[in-house]
């Protein structure tokens, strides 16, 4: 069976770590940081675990500010 | 596969839709709005009618709507949206025309208005977002609040014998003759926003056809206002807001 392997590339200055992405992640790919800031002030998500994501983009569609960009591909 | 190996134009999934601009939304950190303006602005991109849209926004949070979706907008006095919109829709026909409106807007001081203009059957769609309290001028009761819910402005809940009853506009829009597609959904988890999506588009494909006025209350969360977090602002909805205003369509003609 064919495994999809996925990305997540956040917008870092647009995002204001609502955790609502963090929240609806399947895989617990993506975590607020805990120790930096964006330029805003806010603590702002990103992709913790590489290889786990499949790309079902579950964390874009939520996000209220469109922050997230998500890509897909199959593994061979 | 690294990372940097995935990441390639061809193997794009979703994005942020080309209408919805770079300027940063003003709105509090996970509240439902972006959700809203994301969808409406995929559901444009979908149609082709970027160049054909014109949207009236309202006097609340969402009045700088016109500021992050980029089709043309009109800026409507408080409650004054669906006026506006009937004016723009019969002076051209061949356009989309939508408005944008939180519960303050629409369920209060625009109340005659929206009840007219969905009874006269304009064909126009009502977007309606309805958290249960004026988010903008700092979380003081609205006439859709819940029964004991405490805000600014009735700190102990609110009690139906001083304040009255929360008012359910969908479910009176809907023995309007004049509506065809009454609807209220809900954007809190993925299931929710594709269903909404589902409903946008539907609207806005009613609305071209001629068929009669919509609306589409999108029961949100106002987590500043409701002093939660995004998270546990999702909850508190799907707990005390859904019993109340449960989801579904309403009339579908």
């Amino acid at each position: 069976m064919a495994k999809f392997k996925g990305a997540t590339v956040v917008d870092t200055e647009r995002c204001k770590g609502c955790n609502l992405c963090v929240v609806a992640c399947p895989l617990d790919v993506l975590a607020l940081t805990t120790k930096s800031v964006n330029q805003k002030g806010y603590p702002f998500a990103q992709q913790v675990l590489e290889d786990t994501c499949n790309g079902c983009a579950s964390c874009a569609t939520v996000c209220p500010d469109g922050c997230i960009t998500v890509y897909r591909t199959k593994e061979e | 596969m690294t990372k940097q190996d995935i990441i390639k134009p061809e193997n794009l999934v979703y994005q942020k839709p080309k209408l919805l601009n770079d300027t940063p939304m003003h709105y509090c950190p996970g509240c439902s709005h972006g959700v809203v303006h994301k969808l409406i602005a995929e559901v444009i991109e979908e149609m082709g009618m970027e160049e054909k849209t014109i949207g009236v926004s309202p006097v609340g949070c969402g009045v700088f709507a016109y500021k992050y979706i980029d089709i043309d907008w009109e800026e409507a006095a408080h409650g004054r949206a669906p006026a506006l919109a009937t004016a723009i829709k019969r002076l051209w026909p061949n356009r989309l025309v939508f408005t944008y409106q939180g519960d303050g807007d629409l369920a209060c001081i625009g109340t005659g208005e929206t009840i007219h203009a969905l009874n006269r059957g304009e064909n126009i769609t009502i977007i309606f977002i309805n958290n249960a309290i004026y988010g903008m001028t700092g979380g003081q009761m609205a006439p859709t609040t819940l029964l004991g819910m405490k805000t600014a402005t009735c700190p102990y809940g609110r009690d139906p014998q001083l304040h009255g009853y929360p008012l359910k506009m969908t479910e009176l829009a809907a023995q309007l003759e004049g509506t065809c597609f009454v609807t209220r959904q809900s954007v809190h988890s993925v299931s929710a926003i594709k269903k909404a999506k589902k409903a946008i588009r539907k609207a806005f494909e009613n609305s071209m056809a001629g068929k009669g006025s919509n609306l589409i209350e999108i029961v949100s969360t106002c987590n500043s206002g409701w002093k939660q977090s995004p998270e546990k602002a999702n909850k508190w909805m799907e707990e005390n807001m859904f019993p109340f205003y449960p989801i579904g369509d309403l009339k579908d003609i």
